[in-house]
């Protein structure tokens, strides 16, 4: 279910590396949980964000919360699609329901992330 | 945490269970918007057995009842609900109640309570008997209470019950057979659509949940319960009410006969219409964020006016709903104001409550 080709933060985002920049966006899990998407809170193009912090909001019927950057480094393209509709992120988390794209400050591997199979241990006890 | 005679059901169901004053229920099946809209379009049931049930019988019961609820007693009929508040002696509200004419001779009564103020109701009654020939016995945990709500619920009533519940009056209620066991059939809900609730033995309530789901009606949990009773408009105690709220600034006044004598009487006069009391007022959203319970509200012009207490994104409407108390003053009709919702202004304007009513009322 969590493609193993990208790489998880704990906090429900994912990382797909694309050239020099990277990819991000929400896992099944995390849209499972929430149902129900209403809107989707994203930085702004060139805005500067870091590992483990804030970078936006999802909103449910029931509630809001947060959305972490998983890396840190400048966002150069923000998903346009969900302002319109925010259930994308629900329907196809992995590809066209993507977040943003960021330049990150710092090349080479992401260790600090977990694999899938980590990622699926971790939300398998939830 | 307890759990209601539904429990197991909703375990092996799927249901997204969350501890509600005290009582293990789901939140949600499948979706919110999903089980909200099968209620606003077809029908849908819901567990509502954590809700304290009493009853009442002796000679003195309506007197004990007419004594400590707000809304007029002495001509509701044989058959017949009501919804009332029961007050402090300063008026401020303890819980808001359905009163129930059983019928009988002497006639036997029922109410309906927050199972988060079972316990303070129970105590309240107890606290206030005085010296009436009635006596109160608590049944919530002998039995249990469904809800079936929406356009199809009647008809389906009348599948299920041998009497017809098409035949009830709205808030009316009736004795009936389900599977061979005597039942309370009332037509009566929290979702602002036609439907009925049923007060029936524990034991049955597993039965009657797997025959409703055999016939297809959604199960519909928390969640959609408080979207549908927001978009009603039905106000939820420690919300819209509560000890410091009475029922005029609730916009309840339609429940309150100032013409009897009760706990509350004398403050509530003094206070309605009071010129500082903040009120109820509606809220409605034109961009995509909710305002929440605690959202502080501000009038143009930037002077804080009053908080939200209920509000969500509306299923049926698509856009932001709230409720929220505001300062007399600024809580008129088509008025802009701004909710600040997680740090930042977001527009609303003032509209009549309820925000959603069914076709025919």
């Amino acid at each position: 279910m969590n493609p193993k080709d990208l790489k998880y933060a704990k906090t429900h985002e994912w990382v797909r590396a694309e050239g020099d920049t990277l990819l991000v966006g929400l896992t099944r899990f995390a849209v499972d949980q929430l149902t129900d998407v209403t809107y989707i809170e994203l930085p702004k193009v060139g805005a500067k964000v870091k590992a483990g912090e804030g970078m936006g909001e999802i909103e449910s019927v029931k509630a809001v919360s947060d959305i972490y950057a998983p890396v840190s480094g400048e966002v150069v393209a923000v998903n346009g699609a969900l302002a319109a509709d925010a259930s994308l992120v629900s329907r196809d988390p992995y590809g066209d329901g993507w977040l943003v794209r960021v330049r990150p400050d710092a090349v080479g591997p992401l260790d600090h992330l977990m694999a899938a199979e980590d990622y699926s241990k971790q939300t398998e006890g939830q | 945490m307890a759990i209601t005679p539904v429990h197991p059901w909703h375990i092996t169901h799927g249901g997204r269970m969350v501890d509600f004053a005290g009582t293990d229920l789901p939140v949600q099946f499948t979706s919110i918007v999903k089980e909200h809209q099968a209620v606003r379009t077809e029908v849908g049931w819901f567990d509502v057995s954590h809700m304290g049930r009493f009853s009442f019988t002796g000679p003195d019961c309506e007197k004990w009842l007419d004594q400590l609820v707000t809304c007029r007693l002495r001509d509701l009929q044989p058959g017949r609900v009501r919804y009332g508040l029961v007050c402090k002696e300063d008026g401020g509200i303890l819980d808001d109640v359905l009163v129930y004419n059983l019928g009988g001779s002497p006639s036997k009564w029922a109410m309906v309570v927050n199972a988060s103020n079972r316990a303070k109701i129970k105590a309240w009654f107890l606290n206030h008997n005085q010296g009436f020939q009635a006596s109160l016995e608590d049944q919530t945990e002998v039995s249990a209470m469904i809800a079936v709500q929406g356009p199809q619920a009647i008809a389906l009533g009348n599948q299920l019950f041998d009497r017809d519940p098409s035949n009830l009056p709205y808030y009316g209620s009736f004795e009936a057979n389900y599977s061979g066991i005597r039942v309370l059939v009332s037509r009566t809900g929290y979702t602002g659509e036609d439907g009925w609730e049923v007060l029936l033995p524990s034991a049955s309530a597993l039965p009657l949940v797997e025959r409703l789901d055999s016939l297809k009606v959604m199960a519909c949990g928390l969640g959609a319960r408080d979207t549908l009773r927001l978009e009603a408009a039905m106000p939820l105690y420690g919300h819209e009410l509560s000890d410091s709220i009475d029922p005029f600034q609730a916009g309840l006044g339609r429940s309150v006969d100032l013409e009897k004598d009760f706990i509350g009487r004398d403050a509530l006069l003094r206070r309605r219409g009071h010129a500082d009391l903040p009120v109820r007022v509606g809220l409605s959203g034109s961009a995509k964020r909710a305002a929440r319970e605690g959202d502080i509200i501000l009038a143009e012009g930037g002077a804080e006016v009053g908080r939200v207490t209920s509000g969500t994104m509306s299923p049926t409407f698509n856009h932001p709903i709230a409720m929220a108390y505001l300062r007399p003053g600024f809580a008129a009709l088509g008025q802009p104001v701004a909710a600040i919702v997680r740090g930042r202004e977001e527009a609303f304007t003032i509209v009549k409550l309820p925000f959603y009513k069914r076709p025919g009322r």
